[in-house]
């Protein structure tokens, strides 16, 4: 279990405890937070559920594998050093107090 | 206060719609209709982690239900629309406890998808015979391939379609035996080049599968309720603990047949490309149309792509504000480690140019008619299949040489005036 803290594109900020194993884009969409599309349901098919992962903490994930690596190129909103798409990153307690932005747009 | 706005059918079309309503400025009440009894839900998982039990029921959720609250989007779950009066804007609605009740559009949205075709051959209605739509159809599935895995049976599959090869794929996953007969001389035949056909032929057989092209399916052996063995017109007999028949669906467009609306004879509401129908009340979206292209054909697509974009267009052409689409259809099946991701539309191409190495399991396949670059089949490469699909969204055709060039950086063909083509020198393009 790790408490993932979402920024909503309007603000709201959103506290969800996240199942071990569960993607954060699973995460997130269950538990009704705004601003993941996730068109292609966690495939790693559509970058539509690109996120910002809070910089400082960003080296504690898994690296993003060559696919994700790939689908980032094609995310709508700006990318930046913590863009990852969520539906890639799979919660772990370690991930406890991550804090995770969504951008204004993911198409 | 503005009238509703309603939603028939809430799967990716459907939800796509509804949210597009709201965000485009409807203010007014909003209903999002789905007949199945659950919130709405993305149904590629269903073919693999789902079946394979890796994923539960809240992992599948496509928007929660909360979500769809804060937007006013009111989700009637279990409710089946069964008639559309289109004089009085009026629909007809059955609840799961039977009730019936009538309610009132402004604008509606048809998202009603399709439905699998089943066999027409005794035996075809038995219990251990599964289609692959729904959830429910999913969990039926599952409990079939945890039946075949504990009595050691073989799982058959009848099509070698993208449903039939990725269960297929799962099944093998879970030590299943499984039997694929596909009735045409390759698989996937209508969808992908000659050469992508024979790859993924090789990497189920390499897997394990029983692949049985040009099989006629002939008939069910039953014992009891059960199918047994799945008999084709050789004279073969192949034996089954489960049977999941993958051919193919029928658009649903039964509601808009019967209320009038243009219905292609095979399936399918018609649509212009911003999904709208001679009814100007009403627009519909996803797996239950089937397009009228400028040139009178009709196109039919079924993809998650299709669905979002057409959710989109529905929800614009209601709100006043037609958005056409038209851009570069996409598509993607997952099977054992691969991703095969398909860009553009590949009926009619008479030669295709390769790039990469097939036996190192990352390459794509550029379908051409002439000069004319129509199509990509891409396996384990993304990069080329998103630059794909910007060459096809700008209509640009390089050399077939120079995309089968492994040197050549297909982002910045894609991007031609960009400047990172510029500093490299203007690549010798071709354009319609």
């Amino acid at each position: 279990m790790a408490h993932i803290t979402f920024v909503e594109p309007s603000g709201q900020a959103r506290s969800v405890a996240v199942t071990d194993g569960w993607s954060l884009m699973q995460g997130a969409t269950a538990a009704g937070v705004e601003g993941i599309v996730a068109e292609c349901g966690g495939s790693c098919a559509c970058a539509t559920c690109h996120c910002y992962v809070d910089e400082a903490r960003a080296a504690e994930l898994p690296p993003p594998s060559a696919a994700e690596l790939d689908m980032l190129a094609h995310v709508a909103a700006e990318r930046r050093p913590g863009s990852r798409l969520a539906c890639q990153i799979k919660a772990t307690p370690a991930l406890d107090g991550l804090v995770v932005t969504l951008p204004e747009r993911q198409e | 206060m503005s009238a509703a706005m309603v939603v028939v059918g809430a799967g990716q079309a459907g939800v796509q719609a509804a949210e597009a309503l709201r965000a485009g400025g409807h203010d007014g009440e909003l209903l999002l209709i789905g007949a199945e009894p659950h919130a709405p839900y993305h149904r590629p998982p269903l073919s693999k982690a789902w079946l394979a039990g890796e994923v539960e029921a809240a992992q599948l959720a496509l928007r929660a239900p909360e979500l769809l609250a804060r937007k006013r989007i009111a989700l009637r779950s279990g409710v089946a629309v069964t008639a559309i009066d289109r004089g009085a804007c009026r629909l007809a609605l059955r609840a799961a406890d039977g009730t019936h009740s009538a309610l009132d559009y402004a604008g509606l949205v048809l998202a009603t998808g399709a439905t699998p075709r089943r066999l027409a051959l005794p035996g075809a209605d038995a219990a251990n015979v599964h289609v692959l739509r729904s959830r429910d159809d999913a969990q039926a599935l599952a409990a079939a391939l945890r039946d075949c895995a504990a009595r050691a049976l073989p799982l058959v599959v009848v099509g070698g379609g993208f449903i039939g090869l990725e269960v297929a794929a799962t099944a093998r996953k879970l030590g299943i035996a499984v039997t694929v007969l596909e009735a045409a001389p390759r698989l996937l035949a209508r969808a992908l080049a000659p050469l992508l056909s024979d790859w993924f032929a090789a990497l189920h057989r390499a897997r394990g599968v029983e692949l049985v092209l040009g099989a006629a399916v002939a008939g069910f052996a039953l014992e009891g309720e059960r199918v047994v063995a799945v008999q084709t017109a050789d004279g073969r007999r192949h034996p089954a603990g489960a049977v999941l028949v993958g051919v193919g669906v029928r658009a649903d467009d039964t509601l808009a047949r019967a209320a009038g609306l243009d219905c292609d004879a095979a399936g399918g509401i018609v649509v212009d490309d911003c999904a709208r129908t001679a009814d100007p009340r009403i627009t519909a979206a996803g797996d239950c149309t089937v397009r009228r292209l400028a040139d009178g054909t009709l196109l039919r697509l079924e993809s998650v792509h299709n669905a979002t974009e057409q959710g989109k267009s529905a929800a614009a052409a209601l709100l006043g504000q037609p958005r056409p689409f038209t851009a570069t259809p996409w598509f993607w099946s997952d099977q054992y480690e691969f991703k095969l991701q398909m860009a553009g539309l590949s009926a009619g191409a008479d030669r295709w140019v390769r790039r990469g190495d097939p036996a190192a399991g990352a390459f794509t396949v550029f379908h051409y008619r002439g000069e004319r670059l129509l199509a990509a089949d891409s396996v384990n490469a993304a990069r080329e299949h998103l630059a794909a699909r910007k060459l096809l969204d700008a209509g640009v055709w390089p050399a077939p040489a120079l995309l089968a060039d492994p040197a050549t950086d297909l982002a910045a063909l894609a991007a031609p005036s960009g400047p990172d083509s510029a500093a490299a020198g203007p690549p010798p393009l071709s354009r319609p």
